[in-house]
């Protein structure tokens, strides 16, 4: 045989499994967020009284594609002054950043491209960070004056909640005492005196994942911290002069960066791909929880399939109520066939990985649909006044948390109770002084909380 | 994104850093503007230093017209005023036109027209919040305010058979009768209404995003405001306590008991709290009203051919915008001689670059809306 | 627009108020008050000519008026019961600071002119001034001359900026003093002034129709 194949197939038979993984997250997560953007198109209407997309397809379905389609035969503007190399590389960037970061994160204890790398949150957490790069040669190549602000403003806001959500990262990581994906995930699920662990690291760190999730929604630009690209404002944001699929990439992006960081949160806070309470014998019946909620999707597309209004959205509700009941048979071919049972544990992670990211998800649309929007300067004091003092605070308070109980013996719940209540207390200190500086004229803050002055 | 922005020539100096004065034109199409209004700001890195409103994109003429139209034919113009609330609109210039004509309004009609006018108010205002809090980034307000908003629209549609430009009175009185039903139907909305307004409490009002948004925005004090002419919740939020309904009650509001709500700053979240407490009293206006609306003719004795003797009236009321006037000029034929209204939108504007100074860009849109402007009304 | 003295006739006449509403309870109430069912093609109720509807007005303010500017207080009349002053534009100002400091009128509700083409003076300055503490109202007539620059009054009423402006722009009166007087609601390079008597409703149409289609306009 000639060795190049040889080698090729080597290749191919060491590392399928990553690169399936990796094709289907370039190949899925786009699709993923385009129906992210529906989820919360009909989130957002529901919360609004009203009913969102209808009528592409039954309940809006078929939404996405259609918006897809609209957008890649767009015409392709490009302003006559832009850098043309730079503005068409620049989506690009961001869309890169974000898949690329995907590839070290775990969505299942199957599914991960790059093979439990030792830097894993490293990774992500860096490579997600390239994405800034895409934003600032975005506004920068659109060659007007208000993409350059509206993208320097971005970046700041990114670059200052990053650092408290790195900081509420590292206090995770002293609980797990790794940077592995899947090490960190196990972490949280064998119970091992020496590593805190058997308990999802919510409940012993709750101050770090809400620093995390605030700083997250600010990183990927979600309200309440969106006033770079909030529609009403008057400096439009780094996306003004793309237009078409170019747009979709930076819109892509934006979504695909939620996932980022709600999977990252899943990793760290909320157990990875464990179930609630995965030590708890008793508890052993959530196993079949990803059947029975199939089984009950598919039950209630059967129920709506009959109040459609038209035949062909009844035969789509139909399809729909089918898929979902092969999907629940697929979930549920491993206790039926006993040779599958290895199956169970890819599987059921994934589902309850994928479960927990959309519940993520869902608090950042409902924040969004909830709360009025920052101003600038407000979110900047908001970030670097309260958010990463209370970070830097709450990481000592972890690892003294950590030393009570293995150096002084202290019980792991009360080292942990004290040193929250604690944090909490100098989160309250913190919120007290910025009210109490915001209840002064707003007109008395100086021009130094310009984006760039200086 | 959605807003169209353009820098001026009179950018100091070319490059983009180092430029000490800009000049910012927010253009007439502007999703924050509501209507066609430009504002042309002089800015200061981020703070504004000046202001320059541009009105008239919506100049009718509507005063002109007035002269060449009998004063009936002339009243469904004064719906397209202020569009948001023109029952307000139709109920100042037919009162205006009656004092002309020296006839009153029978009380029946008296109090159906309040009914209706409160009914507009809080329409108005539900408007002015939905809009006020979408431009703050608050998306879902201004849904559940037009949900209900619909339903007194379905009201009007009722009784008149028109949603917006109701033309809803007429000179003398009323045209239509109360349909069957319409106490019920104002009873039910102001039973449900009370805890929809607990509603937008509880997602605005101690929102600290917000109070970070509206406290000390658009600071003006009530001497500046009565100098400026500002009037309305612009200036009971700045602690005046006044109210025309009050001071100089017309239509039939000397029946009724109401609060006038007052504001201690002037800024933005005063006027904010002062529109939330006048929906209240209206409601409970309404509630007072169908209670007992008195039996008797809708419309006075006023002929069909309008000639009212030469003279002049001024005749103005509390529109949810502020003090709306009438001045009219008989020569004693048919049609008005001179019809001037004022504006209560285009006098509160003038307050604008007194509340915006000194705040930084991202505050305009926000009092600019607090203004509670409309076009149609600063313009006609 | 429904006449009362017209009930008896047409019982075919779609009935203005059948939008559903009950008709019997209000149509025999208003068939009692109209007793004088007399010549319903008749004039239009004249108002009763006894009572006169100007009537000189000689009141405490007027005097006082009066006993501070004598004879430029040109006349004093309550119409409809609501008084104003006629004056003379040459003392405007001082009158206007002594409303405000004295009267106390503080606030100048609103500020407009009526044209009479036919007069001398041709316009007439009509400032309706409201007073706070006081709870009453006060017009201020003062008729100008089409050339005349009445004195401006933004420093005595600053809420008299876009007033003003807008006057200038509709009849043309300059004032003297006021810090930025151009158009307001017109295009700054529009021509002629709209509300006077003698623009045409209808010039701007037949002009443009005129130069665009070479033909008169038919309106």
């Amino acid at each position: 045989m000639n060795p190049t194949t040889a080698a090729i197939l080597h290749f191919l038979q060491t590392w399928w499994v990553e690169l399936v993984c990796g094709v289907v997250i370039v190949a899925v997560v786009p699709l993923i967020a385009g129906y992210i953007v529906l989820m919360e198109r009909k989130l957002m209407a529901d919360m609004q009284a009203r009913l969102g997309p209808m009528r592409v397809g039954p309940h809006g379905l078929l939404q996405p594609i259609a918006d897809a389609v609209k957008l890649l035969i767009k015409e392709d503007i490009v302003p006559a002054d832009a850098d043309a190399l730079i503005f068409w590389f620049a989506p690009v960037i961001s869309m890169v950043a974000a898949l690329t970061s995907m590839g070290a994160l775990a969505f299942g204890p199957t599914f991960q491209v790059a093979r439990d790398i030792n830097i894993g949150i490293l990774f992500v957490l860096g490579v997600s960070s390239l994405g800034f790069l895409g934003i600032i040669l975005g506004g920068w190549a659109s060659n007007s004056h208000y993409s350059i602000i509206g993208a320097i403003r971005s970046t700041a806001q990114l670059v200052s909640y990053e650092t408290a959500g790195g900081l509420a990262v590292i206090s995770a990581l002293l609980l797990s005492g790794t940077l592995r994906i899947r090490a960190i995930v196990e972490a949280q699920q064998n119970y091992n005196p020496q590593q805190h662990s058997g308990v999802w690291f919510i409940f012993l760190a709750p101050v770090s994942f809400f620093i995390y999730l605030v700083a997250s929604i600010a990183e990927t630009n979600r309200a309440p911290f969106d006033l770079p690209e909030a529609e009403s404002e008057l400096v439009a944001g780094y996306m003004t002069e793309y237009s078409g699929f170019r747009w979709a990439l930076y819109f892509l992006g934006e979504y695909a960066n939620m996932i980022v960081v709600g999977a990252v949160a899943t990793t760290l806070f909320l157990g990875g791909w464990l179930r609630p309470f995965p030590n708890v014998h008793w508890l052993n019946w959530l196993d079949f929880l990803p059947v029975l909620l199939m089984a009950l999707v598919g039950v209630y597309c059967i129920y709506r399939a009959g109040k459609q209004p038209v035949p062909v959205q009844t035969w789509f509700m139909w399809a729909v109520a089918l898929g979902c009941f092969a999907v629940a048979a697929i979930f549920a071919a491993p206790w039926i066939f006993a040779p599958l049972k290895f199956i169970v544990p890819g599987l059921n992670g994934a589902f309850w990985f994928l479960l927990k990211v959309t519940a993520y998800i869902y608090v950042f649309m409902w924040l969004r649909f909830t709360l009025p929007r920052y101003r600038f300067d407000q979110l900047m004091h908001l970030g670097w006044y309260i958010l990463i003092p209370l970070a830097i605070v709450n990481v000592f308070a972890v690892g003294v948390a950590i030393v009570l109980e293995s150096e002084f013996g202290w019980n792991r719940w009360l080292a942990l109770i004290v040193t929250t209540a604690f944090t909490l207390a100098v989160a309250a200190i913190l919120v007290n002084l910025h009210d109490k500086r915001t209840a002064g004229a707003s007109t008395a803050t100086t021009a130094t909380t310009d984006s760039y002055a200086g | 994104m959605a807003d169209t922005v353009q820098e001026d020539a009179t950018q100091k100096n070319g490059t983009l850093l180092g430029a000490d004065e800009l000049v910012l034109n927010m253009g007439p199409q502007h999703p924050s503007t509501h209507g066609v209004l430009r504002v042309k700001l002089k800015l200061d890195g981020e703070r504004v230093r000046g202001t320059e409103c541009v009105i008239g994109y919506l100049h009718r003429g509507v005063e002109k017209i007035a002269e060449h139209r009998t004063y009936q034919q002339f009243a469904p113009y004064v719906d397209r005023m202020d569009y948001i609330a023109a029952v307000s609109n139709g109920l100042g210039y037919c009162e205006a036109v009656e004092k002309l004509l020296n006839v009153e309004a029978p009380l029946r009609a008296r109090v159906i027209r309040t009914i209706l006018t409160e009914l507009q108010r809080i329409a108005s205002h539900l408007i002015w919040l939905g809009t006020h809090a979408l431009d703050i980034g608050a998306l879902t307000p201004l849904f559940y305010c037009l949900r209900e908003r619909e339903e007194i629209l379905k009201i009007f549609e009722k009784y008149c058979g028109a949603r917006l430009t109701t033309h809803a009175f007429r000179i003398g009185g009323l045209q239509y009768e109360a349909y069957d039903g319409f106490e019920k139907d104002v009873e039910r909305f102001c039973k449900d209404f009370e805890r929809r307004i607990k509603e937008y409490v509880d997602l605005l009002t101690g929102n600290s995003i917000w109070i970070g948004r509206t406290r000390n925005i658009g600071m003006i004090s009530a001497a500046d405001c009565i100098a400026i002419g500002a009037s309305g919740p612009i200036l009971r939020a700045s602690g005046v306590k006044w109210d025309l309904r009050k001071a100089q009650p017309y239509a039939a509001y000397d029946r009724y008991k109401f609060e006038i709500p007052v504001g201690a700053n002037g800024d933005t979240y005063d006027r904010y709290m002062v529109r939330m407490e006048e929906m209240r009293q209206s409601r409970l206006i309404c509630l007072q009203a169908i209670e007992n609306i008195p039996e008797g003719p809708i419309l006075g004795k006023v002929g069909k051919v309008l000639k009212p003797p030469a003279g002049e009236i001024y005749h103005s009321i509390e529109a949810p915008k502020g003090i709306l006037g009438y001045y009219i000029v008989s020569d004693g034929t048919i049609q008005p001689y001179r019809v001037r209204i004022r504006p209560p939108s285009f006098v509160n504007l003038q307050a604008f670059d007194k509340m915006v100074r000194g705040h930084l860009v991202a505050d305009v849109v926000a009092i600019i809306g607090t203004l509670d402007i409309v076009l149609g009304e600063v313009d006609r | 627009m429904a006449d009362e003295s017209k009930a008896p006739q047409q019982p075919e006449s779609p009935e203005p108020d059948a939008t559903g509403a009950s008709q019997a309870p209000p149509a025999p109430k208003t068939a009692t008050p109209s007793t004088p069912p007399a010549a319903p093609k008749s004039a239009p109720p004249a108002p009763k000519p006894p009572v006169a509807l100007q009537i000189p007005l000689d009141n405490e303010l007027v005097r006082r008026y009066r006993d501070r500017f004598g004879a430029a207080i040109l006349d004093a009349v309550e119409d409809r019961k609501q008084s104003y002053l006629v004056i003379d534009a040459v003392k405007l100002s001082d009158i206007a600071r002594y409303s405000l400091d004295e009267e106390k009128f503080d606030l100048l509700e609103d500020f407009t002119v009526v044209d009479w083409p036919r007069r001398e003076k041709r316009f007439d300055l009509i400032a309706i001034l409201y007073s706070f503490p006081h709870n009453h109202r006060l017009r201020l007539k003062i008729p100008v001359a089409a050339n005349e620059r009445p004195a401006s009054l933004v420093d005595i009423w600053p809420t008299a900026n876009w007033l003003e402006r807008e006057i200038f722009d509709m009849f043309g009166i300059s004032f003297a003093g006021h810090p930025d007087l151009k158009r307001i609601l017109l295009p700054d390079e529009w021509q002629g002034h709209p509300l006077r008597k003698d623009y045409d409703i209808l010039q701007q149409d037949t002009a443009w129709v005129r130069e665009n289609l070479g033909i008169e306009s038919g309106q």
